[in-house]
């Protein structure tokens, strides 16, 4: 007989459904079919509540909640939708794109970005920030192009695939604030990097034009973020031991 | 019943959305717009719209002469002699100029250290307009109604735009018709 999941009840945007005890508020929502924005999660990592798109309210609680860093409690009220969040989500994305360099029009990911996705989804028709100064392209890789014009600092990458799963943690983020900035082995180039195992993973699991296949032409990459969370159920020998208890 | 006019502004740019607009066809036409249209690179700052008509704008504010331009519109517009303004073109221009550096420096790279004779940075006031420190999209310099995203946006967007301008709508602002690139 199968285990019986714990659940609790929780009503999201005014409709009342069962969460799995201990999932968060944004697996509970996507799981229902809610629509919450979001950049840095990715199923299969760790939440790092990075990218702040998918805040929502939570009733009683002054502070906006990021949904995937917030674990679902009994009798817990949370509106995905409202025009402070609308205009919050915007104004992160507009922040996003003006930090960067992110002329979809000549970007390896055009069309299967996910910043792209986003940005259509909140309404996004223009940046009402100044456009910032852009870094410096690391094309050092004999495979991959790390363009930091493109990066929006999820960073899935730097805790998530290459620490967490390929277990290299050749990324991280050096400096604070404005200056802030994915490098390599501690700021070296990436085609120098002695730890980097060349796996790929952070250039599958990148939500923008950040991270390419060298060579890659406008519109030609296409990231594969879904293959992080097959990747991690196979390690966890979830499908072998689903086929052993059949 | 009063004929629809149109006029189009291409401030710096690469005219990508003028090709896109002539991708319309024979829509334009159809739609009363083609006739006699105010379409402003040929005429220089003569062209700058007026008399009641609806202004798709591309390209971003790169030199003096955009500017001065942009202003000129915008007071067209205040006085209501011309309708709406429709920006295009937003960040492809501003972000491709941009991260070049100070138009001094870009100018010297282009007319003096590549060319293999005639080296000289054009200089011409009044004629060759000064290029701005930086680029700047339309929306930071004038006041813009509506906002038709794309590099260039498709030929059925501007058309959408427009036929919701004639019909005295907003330009859709949601979906498909906001994606960028």
């Amino acid at each position: 007989m199968a285990e019986r999941v714990p659940t609790v009840p929780i009503t999201i945007d005014g409709v009342e459904m069962e969460a799995t005890a201990g999932e968060t508020v944004l697996q509970c929502a996507r799981r229902h079919g809610v629509d919450i924005p979001s950049l840095c999660f990715l199923e299969g990592l760790s939440p790092v509540g990075g990218c702040r798109l998918c805040v929502v309210e939570v009733a009683e609680d002054l502070r906006l909640r990021p949904a995937c860093a917030t674990t679902v409690t009994s009798d817990m009220e949370v509106t995905t939708q409202s025009s402070r969040l609308r205009s919050y989500r915007r104004s992160i994305l507009e922040l996003l794109f003006a930090e960067g360099n992110h002329v979809c029009a000549v970007c390896v990911s055009n069309g299967a970005c996910e910043l792209q996705d986003v940005a259509v989804r909140c309404g996004m028709d223009h940046v009402r920030y100044e456009l910032q100064a852009p870094r410096r392209v690391d094309a050092s890789h004999p495979r991959y192009v790390f363009d930091p014009n493109r990066c929006i600092l999820c960073p899935r990458c730097v805790p998530g695939v290459c620490d967490e799963i390929e277990g290299a943690h050749v990324w991280d983020v050096a400096h604070r604030g404005h200056g802030a900035e994915l490098v390599t082995d501690l700021h070296r180039p990436w085609g120098e990097s002695t730890s980097c195992t060349w796996c790929g993973k952070c250039v599958a699991s990148c939500p923008t034009g950040a991270l390419s296949h060298q060579g890659s032409s406008v519109g030609e990459m296409r990231h594969t973020p879904d293959m992080i969370a097959w990747l991690v159920a196979a390690r966890r020998r979830e499908w072998t031991e689903r086929e052993a208890r059949r | 019943m009063t004929r629809p006019r149109l006029a189009t502004v291409w401030l710096g740019g690469c005219s990508g959305c003028h090709m896109s607009l002539l991708g319309t066809d024979e829509w334009l036409f159809e739609a009363g717009c083609g006739r006699r249209p105010g379409v402003q690179p040929d005429r220089g700052r003569e062209g700058v719209p007026a008399r009641r008509r609806r202004v798709p704008g591309g390209g971003a504010v790169a030199n003096e002469d955009n500017l001065e331009f942009a202003r000129a519109w915008c007071a067209n517009v205040r006085r209501s002699s011309c309708r709406s303004v429709t920006a295009r073109c937003r960040t492809a221009m501003t972000a491709m100029r941009n991260p070049l550096g100070d138009p001094e420096g870009i100018l010297r790279r282009v007319y003096v250290d590549a060319p293999d004779r005639d080296a000289q940075v054009p200089h011409a006031p009044g004629i060759v307009p000064l290029l701005l420190a930086q680029v700047r999209p339309l929306h930071q310099v004038i006041d813009v109604d509506a906002f038709v995203p794309g590099c260039p946006a498709p030929a059925g967007r501007i058309r959408e735009a427009i036929e919701a301008l004639l019909a005295g709508r907003r330009p859709p602002t949601t979906g498909e018709s906001i994606r960028f690139g």
